[in-house]
């Protein structure tokens, strides 16, 4: 294991001029741009239009095994634009942003709403896209110009040092993610709406072998830590120790017995709940699942339209919202993409199903409620209902109170694999460590824990629900959807949570 | 002019300008992936969206005292704004190089030559797909899908005087026909129709073709339970499973990094059958044969014969790390143009050589569930069935499988069929994917279905 870093040792020092240059803001000189003067330009091209502008930085920056793996930025660009003709809209995405190019698109899509709107799918209206005006900033924390690069990117190298406590560790993985997000939606019906994001990912991994065998094991598995917010997500005093604690978890797990193929009692922790919720909660509830939009890729629902309000989806113990305003949650934000005004609403109360997850255009559609997540990928992708912040409320256990409750179960921990059927039922989820339950106390730890269930059975098995101390909020930005494809950011919270009774399964002997 | 030539024009001069103002020891490639595209949504064989896209995204590897910084950028088409752009971007480069630590697996930018391919096409007028797709809804066929269609282009340059495109007009249609069975339960056929040439009577013969299986769809699913079963995995089956092997399969780094699920193939410890032989081969003229670097990639190249692994896919970075020999595999070295070779089992005796077991045309959402054991699980999913004796008796419920690839393709695969199909990528995230693959249907016995 590597020492702390010296001037001497550290391979970042830097060789000449100033100690803090550069700092971790990259300033690029964009394409000059005024979203109202090109409203102004295109809004006669139709019976309404909308004009959605995006601006957005992404960096990436990683290391492995000591040495600089990744250092690299997207930046992102362009215009959306909505035409509404005849009961359609039809959209033209752009990087084009002279007068011309705006023109060309708008009246293209014009054009294409025209010919659709004979054989549109149903009469869309501006009711669909209410007239807001608004600004929201999310928490933006200590951004990255109060950081040199030089030191994020020795960070990450010691972090590498650190998660490699053995010769076995063979790969030994940091990696960061820093995104700026600018979107600005303006409509001919007099909406004006700001809206910026700052985010941070990071990722801390380890992979050991030894004895033919091969463990990976992560800080809350790879994708799950992004929140909103700036630098003060990276303590790297507690970090570059929690490597460590990562890199010993992998090298144990080498040595560790199978999961037993049983059923048993199963505690998931937060940053496995956060699958549980995604997979069998978020996207069964989406409406446009539940209106066939997504039947050719994503899959459909076994949710039916009559189920609300009337379906027990689980337990009692059971509450489920969808939240934008959950502070530092990785998908907050104060309007949909389009003009919504996002809210917080139950979409399961104790364990009923009362509401689904769609935006203006599908609740007009099915007559139900629905939610403000109607969200596009970026400029180049026509908003479609997707998750945003979707979290279980905690309850009251305590997680030594739980696993007391266990005779013979197992807790487990950190997403390692996902996969459910297409129409949300049938799952198998797998996850990095699995700690054995005996007699109300966890005994020792297990590799390649797995578990399966069908979604209303297995929520209707929750048995307790963790505390605020059990919980924490996760995400992911790659939650995929849509034809064509969007990935996406969502976050999730959620407290440790205990089911009964669980077909668990581990890796071959 | 055509959208290409105009994206194609653009970067050529945007190049020219940035390279005239590296300095001495500096070195970039410059990489387009540019399209124009109309992405067209169907739900019950209406219009649910509409989506024309243009976009020219620009990416900049900055090499400089051994060292690389990547930026990409979407481009306006403006010259002059888009120079000062990335011109702002190679002096944050530059400003980065002098901080970040060397790295000592970087590969040099070197001229690899010219390579050029055009891939004109004949796409549809949209107004002739909403009248053809008016004509099925008033046959009552509840299509959900997606048409997409238009132009690609990839293009790279470097400092070097490297200069390669691919370009390709292309559409596909990937669609699926729902149907009530009797019990009331939604059941499925999948069809995918795509190419460079639109025709309307081959669309008409596809969409015939397809709509002729949701009769047998309409009788009562047959519900299986958990265990072992004969298998018939269709092309599009098989071509879900091949793709396991571009997910930490046959990537070299991924094996030395503990990453590939090859690894015991890899290490001598199981063989696959005689019978799988798969390879990268660039004869389908689906994808560039150029890589991010530049690099030309060789037409053909064997990965698995034998039983065993001949060739796993090797960047020239994780060559240098390693000290081997490349094969200028891309960066992600996964497969970009996979062909499986054919067997002899003809299409008429399939369900014959099956027996008595499952015909399965889709899977859905495959994930590794014990990685280094190869073990992987998924759903059956679409038209998928029970077959008795040589016969098909019945649709069945969806089931979830757990199998290993070194099973499928193993010591259970007796046989594959005489013909491959070319299925087209319809990946579209972020952009237009390009590509495909050519997969014949496999025979396997005993794969296991847990739920």
């Amino acid at each position: 294991m590597s020492g702390p870093i010296t001037m001497e040792s550290n391979p970042l020092s830097y060789r000449g001029g100033n100690v803090n240059a550069p700092s971790l803001l990259i300033t690029p000189h964009w394409p000059g741009f005024e979203p109202e003067k090109a409203l102004n330009l295109i809004q006669k091209e139709a019976e309404w239009v909308g004009l959605r502008w995006v601006r957005e930085t992404t960096q990436r920056r990683s290391a492995r095994n000591g040495l600089p793996e990744n250092n690299g930025a997207h930046f992102s660009f362009g215009v959306m634009i909505e035409t509404l003709i005849d009961g359609h809209i039809a959209y033209a995405g752009t990087s084009d942003l002279s007068d011309q190019g705006l023109l060309r698109a708008t009246q293209a899509a014009a054009l294409k709403a025209k010919e659709m709107a004979t054989r549109k799918a149903y009469a869309a209206s501006i009711k669909e896209r209410p007239t807001s005006v608004g600004r929201y900033e999310g928490p933006k924390g200590r951004w990255l110009d109060t950081e040199a690069l030089a030191t994020l990117s020795g960070h990450l190298i010691e972090c590498t040092h650190r998660l490699k406590v053995s010769e076995a560790i063979v790969t030994a993985v940091a990696e960061v993610s820093l995104i700026e997000s600018e979107v600005w939606y303006l409509t001919s019906s007099g909406t004006n709406l700001q809206q910026r994001q700052f985010m941070t990912g990071q990722h801390f991994g380890a992979i050991a072998q030894g004895s033919g065998e091969t463990q990976q094991r992560s800080l809350n598995g790879p994708t799950a830590r992004c929140q909103q917010g700036g630098l003060e997500a990276f303590d790297w005093d507690q970090l570059e120790a929690a490597c460590e604690g990562v890199g010993e978890q992998a090298l144990a797990l080498l040595k560790a017995d199978n999961c037993p193929n049983e059923s048993l009692d199963l505690i998931l922790a937060a940053d496995q709940m956060l699958l549980q919720i995604h997979e069998s909660i978020g996207h069964p509830l989406e409406l446009d699942r539940i209106l066939g939009d997504e039947r050719n890729y994503a899959g459909w629902s076994f949710i039916k339209p009559s189920d609300f309000g009337v379906l027990q989806y689980g337990s009692p113990l059971m509450n489920v919202t969808f939240d934008p305003t959950y502070p530092g949650e990785f998908a907050s934000y104060r309007f949909d993409d389009g003009g919504a005004p996002a809210t917080r609403e139950f979409l399961i109360q104790e364990g009923l199903l009362v509401r689904g997850l769609g935006g203006l255009e599908s609740q007009h559609r099915l007559g139900l409620q629905g939610v403000a997540n109607f969200r596009s990928s970026g400029w180049n992708r026509a908003p479609i209902d997707r998750m945003a912040n979707i979290n279980l409320e905690p309850g009251h256990s305590r997680l030594e109170d739980m696993i007391q409750q266990v005779e013979r179960g197992i807790l487990m921990e950190a997403n390692r694999s996902w996969s459910i059927d297409d129409v949300r039922k049938k799952f198998q989820f797998g996850c990095e460590i699995g700690h054995l339950i005996e007699d109300g106390r966890m005994t020792r730890i297990l590799k390649n824990p797995n578990y399966r269930g069908v979604t209303v059975p297995f929520w209707h098995a929750l048995a307790a629900v963790g505390d605020l101390s059990t919980s924490n909020h996760f995400g992911t930005p790659y939650c995929g959807k849509g034809e064509p494809q969007q990935m996406i950011r969502v976050g999730h919270a959620s407290p440790a949570c205990l089911f009964r009774d669980i077909e668990v399964f581990g890796g071959a002997s | 002019m055509k959208t290409t030539d105009t994206h194609r024009d653009l970067f050529q001069a945007l190049s020219n300008k940035i390279y005239s103002s590296l300095h001495q020891g500096e070195s970039m490639t410059l990489q387009l992936a540019a399209e124009h595209q109309d992405y067209l949504r169907f739900n019950q064989t209406r219009v649910r969206q509409m989506t024309q896209v243009e976009q020219i995204r620009l990416s900049m590897r900055f090499q400089s005292e051994g060292r690389r910084v990547a930026f990409s950028l979407d481009l306006t088409s403006d010259l002059h704004a888009d120079t000062r752009s990335v011109l702002s971007l190679l002096e944050r480069a530059r400003e980065e190089i002098k901080v970040l630590p060397e790295d000592p697996f970087l590969s040099p930018i070197e001229n690899h030559g010219e390579h050029h391919e055009d891939h004109p096409g004949t796409l549809p007028p949209l107004p002739e797909l909403l009248e053809a797709m008016g004509f099925y809804e008033k046959k009552k066929l509840d299509l959900a899908g997606l048409y997409a269609g238009g132009s690609l282009l990839r293009a790279t340059t470097n400092s070097q005087g490297l200069y390669q495109s691919f370009s390709s007009d292309s559409f596909f249609l990937d669609y699926s026909l729902f149907t009530l069975n009797v019990a009331g339960e939604n059941k499925a056929v999948k069809g995918l129709y795509a190419g460079r040439s639109w025709s309307t009577p081959a669309f008409h013969e596809e969409m015939t073709t397809s709509a002729a299986q949701l009769p047998v769809l309409g009788t009562p699913s047959k519900r299986l339970e958990p265990g072992r079963y004969r298998v018939f995995f269709s092309p599009k089956a098989v071509d879900a499973l091949i793709g396991m092997f571009s997910w930490g399969g046959v990537s070299y780094a991924a094996y030395r990094q503990g990453e590939s699920a090859l690894q015991k193939l890899m290490d001598g410890e199981v063989r696959l059958s005689p019978h799988f032989r798969l390879e990268e081969d660039f004869g389908l003229s689906l994808t560039p044969r150029f890589n991010s670097l530049g690099e030309i990639t060789p037409t053909s190249l064997p990965i698995i014969a034998d039983g065993e692994v001949e060739n796993l896919l090797i960047s020239s970075r994780t060559a240098r790390e390693y000290g081997i020999t490349g094969n200028h595999a891309d960066s992600a070295e996964a497969l970009r143009s996979p062909v499986m070779a054919p067997g002899n089992l003809a299409s008429e005796d399939i369900l014959r050589r099956l027996g008595t077991g499952l015909y399965l045309s889709n899977l859905h959402y495959l994930n590794w569930s014990d990685r280094f054991n190869a073990r992987f699980t998924g759903m059956t999913r679409y038209a998928c069935f029970w077959v008795e004796d040589g016969q098909i008796v019945a649709p069945i419920k969806d089931l979830r499988f757990d199998e290993s690839l070194f099973t499928l393709f193993g010591s259970a695969l007796e046989a594959v069929t005489d013909r491959a199909e070319i299925i087209m990528a319809t990946d579209t995230y972020n952009q237009r994917a390009l590509g495909g693959t050519k997969v014949p249907g496999i025979l396997v016995d005993g794969v296991r279905f847990t739920l």
